[in-house]
């Protein structure tokens, strides 16, 4: 799992009916100290994130797991929390 | 995910069988300017997008022969969604 803040948001009409009601959000990833760690990209939402949140997505086929049994989504990142604090002993 | 660009279509008659059937198009990957990123790749397409239109990637095995509907398909990206609007709160 990596470290993000959410800085988008993507719409898309038609697409795999497997994502249907499900939130598209762009993700920025961070290093711990808060610095871009690079590319943005489109993560889908498993937890109800927002933008300008700081969550962690999970990247891989595991981001689906959060809609199963219901839904399969063929999606390769996923917000699976969202981060209150962090600190850096 | 990826945003990306429908930059073109391409052809193969001998391939392997789990692609028949399938659509395979170029796709441009953008960055959330728009602008190009990186070398253009080959996705199967499970949603009907055409040249010229912005696209939802995923980039995954798996995920990505579920988005083509098949078992064990020897893919690793597919158009998932056609991008009505890309918003950047920044």
């Amino acid at each position: 799992m990596q470290i993000a803040r959410v800085i988008g948001d993507v719409v898309a009409t038609r697409k795999d009916e497997n994502l249907v009601g499900l939130k598209l959000l762009i993700v920025q990833p961070l290093t711990p100290d808060r610095q871009p760690a690079g590319r943005p990209l489109v993560a889908v939402d498993a937890v109800g994130a927002g933008v300008g949140e700081h969550v962690f997505f999970v990247r891989g086929k595991e981001a689906s797991f959060p809609f199963y049994p219901a839904a399969e989504p063929p999606v390769d990142a996923g917000i699976v929390g969202i981060i209150d604090h962090w600190d850096l002993g | 995910m990826q945003i990306a660009r429908v930059v073109g279509t391409v052809v193969a008659t001998q391939k392997h069988r789990k692609f028949e059937g399938a659509k395979l198009l170029l796709v441009q990957p953008l960055n959330v300017d728009d602008t190009p990123r990186g070398t253009a790749l080959l996705a199967v397409d499970g949603v009907g997008a055409g040249v010229n239109e912005k696209v939802l990637v995923v980039l995954e095995g798996r995920a990505a022969g579920e988005a083509l509907g098949k078992k064990a398909a020897p893919v690793d990206a597919a158009i998932i969604g056609i991008i009505d609007t890309v918003t950047i709160h920044e």
